[in-house]
């Protein structure tokens, strides 16, 4: 009957089932058993589907008959199924140089039966401006030593292809960690790309592609849509930034001098016409440029010899300062009652540029 | 089955046994795609050496009066293989059931109580048999085939 299409078997044919002492029976196949509901996996490999009918009429005597149909049944084999889903849900931020860094995946079989997988991951794909160094594959511990689903140096386990690889049945879902070292000439903003790849242990192929004998229960092993293999791709992106200072400064002539503003050159700096009683306004200027923060950024300058800081005189981008070491971002060093120097704390800072400015006298 | 039949006839004694005549032959396919040589995908029924889950199946009943005598009021009941979710038949006087066999109807009539208490219309998934109440009378010689589909769960 192998390759029997439905046409050729249009003629019907009688099958030992003719029974001549049956009991009437009231529809007794109603009472039937239900099966599992359907996970999403399908229906376990293995399971045995059987189909039996029942006819019911009534003889010429009248009475009751019931005729049951022969029995019909298939065995569904294992489907050999798997998806990866890159658990990041955005590129992981990194700079040149780093090492261990994360990507997460999941890997679920999708499949019906049990089954091992083959895990391979891969550093050098296309589409990226950089190459991670993929240096290791991690599976999750599931046991109980760590946060699951969280890489946990230490805890979580070295996977070695062909030693452990992971089975799961089918639904199961296994996180798993691949960590690459960064390229120390990454430059900011790039992107690299690593991706993993779970492959059945069992074989992959076309959808359709059978494994006679392999399935699990001594059935056969189908590869189903998913070709028995699934990848996906996590990303880095590297985030740098640079700082630079300047320094500039303005004088005003005192008050007694008609406190004009001293022409060019004399606002330069250690320019010579500056006279006791004058206010140099000092300009810090701190520009981060890159798409990356730097933290704990704070910028101190001394005083110059033969000034007087100017009390109260800070401001940051344009808002005045205290002096002393409270809430806001400015206080002055001071030695004995002399003010020698003043600090402003400017904390994280990503692209932009801050400016502080502060006074001094002329003595 | 032989068991319980024998159970069954143990059960009730000196019941009239007639000749059972009619003969219910159950077969089933699977549809598989085909390209013929022209690159064209046609889909055939194969006997099936193999299913997976998503697979779509086809049931096919023959019955034949095989007797002397008509057979009456004839019903052909099919309980739906647990794995198996009914995909539907092109016989309109098909009857389902979706709550093993008590009630009966077409499917859009036939209500599925929720767990949390509430009713919703039945899918062809929640069936769990059909059947065919030709009520009609199936003469001597006289056969004819039944079928529907489903899909392995």
């Amino acid at each position: 009957m192998s390759g029997n299409i439905m046409e050729q078997n249009s003629t019907w044919s009688i099958m030992n089932v003719r029974l001549s002492h049956v009991v009437p029976m009231v529809v007794a196949s109603a009472s039937i058993m239900f099966a599992q509901p359907a996970e999403a996996a399908g229906t376990a490999a293995g399971t045995v589907i059987t189909n039996a009918a029942t006819a019911t009429y009534d003889d010429a005597g009248g009475n009751p008959q019931s005729v049951p149909s022969n029995p019909v049944t298939v065995t569904v084999d294992e489907l050999l199924d798997v998806t990866v889903v890159s658990t990041d849900p955005s590129n992981i931020v990194v700079q040149p140089g780093n090492t261990g860094r994360v990507l997460g995946f999941d890997v679920t079989n999708t499949g019906n039966g049990s089954e091992a997988f083959t895990l391979t991951a891969n550093g050098t794909l296309g589409g990226d401006q950089f190459d991670p160094t993929v240096t290791s594959i991690y599976l999750d511990d599931v046991s109980g030593g760590g946060t699951v689903g969280v890489y946990d140096p230490g805890v979580d386990i070295l996977y070695t292809p062909g030693s452990n690889d992971p089975v799961l049945a089918p639904d199961a879902t296994r996180r798993v960690f691949i960590l690459s070292t960064i390229p120390g000439a990454a430059g900011d903003g790039n992107i690299g790309l690593a991706n993993l790849t779970a492959a059945a242990t069992t074989g992959t192929g076309a959808p359709g592609t059978s494994f006679t004998g392999q399935g699990q229960g001594g059935g056969d092993a189908i590869v189903g849509t998913t070709g028995a293999d699934g990848v996906d791709d996590g990303g880095y992106v590297v985030q740098t930034a640079t700082i630079t200072f300047a320094k500039t400064q303005a004088v005003t002539a005192p008050a007694s001098l008609g406190g004009g503003t001293i022409s060019a050159p004399n606002t330069a700096v250690g320019g010579v016409k500056a006279v006791p009683g004058s206010i140099i306004t000092y300009t810090l200027t701190a520009t981060v440029s890159g798409s990356g923060s730097l933290s704990n950024v704070a910028i101190s300058d001394a005083i110059p010899a033969n000034t007087t800081y100017e009390a109260s005189s800070m401001t940051l981008q344009g808002s005045p300062l205290t002096d002393t070491g409270d809430a806001d971002a400015g206080n002055t060093s001071v030695s004995g009652t002399t003010v020698t120097g003043i600090n402003v704390n400017l904390g994280t800072l990503s692209a932009g540029v801050r400016s502080v400015t502060f006074q001094v006298k002329i003595n | 089955m032989r068991i319980f039949l024998a159970l069954l006839m143990l059960l009730v004694p000196g019941v009239a046994l007639a000749a059972n005549d009619v003969v219910l032959n159950s077969s089933v396919f699977v549809e598989k795609a085909v390209s013929d040589s022209n690159g064209k995908t046609k889909v055939v029924l194969e006997e099936p050496k193999v299913v997976v889950p998503g697979d779509r199946l086809v049931f096919v009943l023959n019955y034949q009066n095989k007797g002397v005598a008509p057979a009456t009021d004839f019903v052909v009941t099919n309980p739906m293989p647990g794995a198996v979710a009914y995909q539907g038949t092109n016989d309109q006087s098909a009857q389902v059931s979706v709550d093993g066999g008590r009630n009966w109807g077409a499917l859009q009539v036939l209500k599925i109580k929720e767990s949390d208490g509430g009713v919703r219309g039945a899918r062809m998934e929640d069936v769990t048999h059909v059947r065919w109440p030709m009520r009609r009378t199936i003469a001597p010689g006289a056969s004819g085939k039944l079928s529907f589909r489903g899909v392995v769960r």
